[in-house]
């Protein structure tokens, strides 16, 4: 029988996928909006787990409030990597260094 | 009560919201040349949401089923930011004028507008939803206001910067919401309470980190405080003195209604992560700041330093502490806005903006009324009386000791010495060095009357301030428990 424990651990793992891939990736930028994404969705796991359990309809509403957040967040990721882009050419994390200190 | 006495108490919201969007209607059709009449009418936007502020907007009532509440406490903090998103747009206009690269557009007032709405939701919700939206509202035009100067790859730099961590701290944020609301059942601060009252589990201890890590994530509180100096010193200086004043008023005020409100039976579990943040704060902002050359840096670690000194009252958790760390947001924004208002004034002899510290040399003998504002500015940020900056340290201190935490306090003032260091340091090279090339002369009428007012503000002169800004400051505390 799979259990709202199970739901919770799913989604416990797939924050810490996504927080890892945040900080261990090196090579693109991409990467860590998928990563961003991947953190939002795990969250939204555990608001649909936990509504189903409580029976209670907010945890689906707010999940659905996350995912066009989301949706807004990736949108707004994207347009700041194309100026970057355009400046730089490139989009390797390693070249995110003009300012240091 | 009535849907519509429930929107009444949402007026400053709905002001800045319609205006915002008829704003950016007038920006589509009016391109470029709309910049100035946008910028004008959004000014006079936010004075408009002050005004809404009056009457139903802090009559202390909750609408919409008590996820918006518009107590004394959401407009304490809301005049705050109306107040630094005036200036931020006030400013903006020269800045862009001046400096080659990127025109200002009308979407920047805009972009404010919809930051400050989004501000006005963090610091008025009573649930979980709405704290949520608000603070992603407010993030998302900060996003691409960081990146304002797209030709400039700082710019674009910072607003990647500030975008992927921003994106992360919502994230942190969000995971502990949702395990409060799991073990909690409910996203209503009054409900959370009440569980947080009820016997302990380790789903609600989780929840409350994780929501204390995000939060800490926003006020750029030590250990989560790596995006700021890169962001404050890539991102345009207009924007740079905006993030430094508005979005912290906003994050701590949304971080004081969550401690007290929703987890206000835990304060033994959250007074040792404020305490920890609290400490580690102003050591490294202060240590961190000492070897910075550039200025906007220098201020940078400056606000993480004051960030510690402001959660030092959180961690009193009483209404007095409640109460001054409302009035050491009211003294800090003043000061930051002040000593960014001259770094917008530090321009070379080709009208390119300056950032070194080391060209502030022998400013009192080229500059003396600008050299004298600033070294208000620094002392006050240093807490040496009878500035304003000292009150406000005192008042947090004072809270502190009153709450028991003797120790925090003896260990905050120590180390506030060590930040001392470092703004006596732009003092000495102001006063005592041999003089470097001398800033360009040009008249900047708003940026030197803005300077002129947040000075006198600090200065000695006006310590008739801070009866009446300490009475209404407790009264908005006091609307929180």
């Amino acid at each position: 029988m799979i259990g709202l424990t199970h739901y919770l651990v799913v989604a416990a793992i797939l924050f810490t996928l996504g927080v890892l891939g945040i900080f261990l990736n090196r090579k693109n930028l991409i990467v860590i909006l998928m990563s961003i994404e991947l953190i939002l969705l795990a969250v939204n796991i555990n608001f649909v787990a936990f509504s189903a359990q409580l029976g209670d309809l907010v945890g689906q509403i707010f999940a659905m409030f996350v995912l066009a957040v989301a949706a807004g967040e990736s949108a707004i990721g994207l347009a700041i990597m194309v100026i970057y882009f355009r400046g730089r050419g490139s989009i390797a994390v390693d070249d995110v260094n003009r300012m240091k200190g | 009560m009535s849907y519509a006495e429930q929107l009444s108490m949402t007026l400053p919201e709905l002001v800045l919201a319609v205006g915002a969007i008829v704003l950016m209607l007038v920006s589509a059709w009016g391109k470029q040349a709309a910049t100035r009449g946008v910028s004008i009418a959004a000014v006079f936007v936010l004075a408009g949401a002050a005004v809404a502020l009056v009457g139903n907007g802090s009559s202390g009532g909750t609408a919409f089923d008590g996820m918006y509440r518009a107590d004394a406490f959401a407009a304490f903090a809301k005049v705050l930011i109306y107040l630094a998103s005036a200036v931020a747009i006030i400013i903006a206009p020269r800045f862009f004028e001046r400096t080659s690269g990127d025109d200002l557009k009308p979407e920047y007032p805009v972009l404010i507008l919809l930051s400050a709405c989004g501000m006005g939701m963090m610091v008025s919700a009573s649930d979980l939803l709405l704290l949520y939206v608000g603070l992603e509202l407010q993030s998302l035009a900060a996003y691409v206001l960081a990146s304002f100067m797209r030709r400039d790859t700082r710019s674009a730099e910072a607003g990647l910067k500030y975008f992927v961590l921003g994106a992360l701290a919502s994230g942190i944020l969000l995971y502990g919401i949702s395990l409060v609301y799991g073990f909690a059942g409910t996203t209503l601060f009054n409900d959370i309470a009440i569980a947080y009252a009820g016997p302990r589990n380790m789903g609600l201890l989780f929840g409350l980190v994780f929501v204390f890590a995000g939060l800490a994530f926003k006020l750029a509180a030590v250990p989560f405080h790596m995006w700021t100096p890169d962001v404050y010193e890539g991102a345009p200086t207009p924007v740079t003195a905006f993030f430094a004043s508005a979005p912290k008023v906003a994050a701590m005020a949304m971080a004081l209604r969550v401690a007290v409100e929703a987890m206000g039976p835990a304060v033994l579990e959250w007074r040792q992560i404020v305490i920890f943040a609290a400490l580690a704060s102003i050591v490294l902002g202060a240590v961190g700041a000492i070897g910075q050359r550039n200025i906007k840096r220098l201020l940078a670690y400056s606000s993480i330093n004051n960030v510690g000194f402001a959660l030092v009252g959180l961690a009193a958790g009483s209404a007095q502490g409640v109460a001054g760390v409302l009035f050491y947001l009211a003294v800090y924004i003043v000061m930051t806005l002040g000593s960014f208002l001259i770094v917008l004034q530090m321009r070379g002899e080709d009208g390119q903006p300056v950032e070194d510290v080391a060209s502030l040399s022998g400013l009192s003998r080229s500059r003396p009324a600008l050299a004298l504002a600033l070294a208000i500015f620094m002392f006050s940020l240093a807490g040496i009386p009878p500035l304003l900056g000292f009150w406000a340290k005192y008042a947090v201190f004072e809270a502190a000791v009153q709450a028991g935490l003797l120790p925090l306090a003896v260990i905050g003032i120590a180390a506030s010495t060590i930040g001392a260091y470092y703004y006596l340091r732009v003092v000495k090279t102001m006063y005592f060095d041999e003089p470097a090339a001398p800033f360009g002369r040009e008249p900047a009428l708003v940026e030197g009357g803005l300077t002129l007012a947040a000075a006198i503000v600090i200065s000695p002169v006006s310590l008739f301030l801070i009866a009446p800004l300490s009475a209404w400051s407790l009264t908005a505390a006091r609307a929180l428990f």
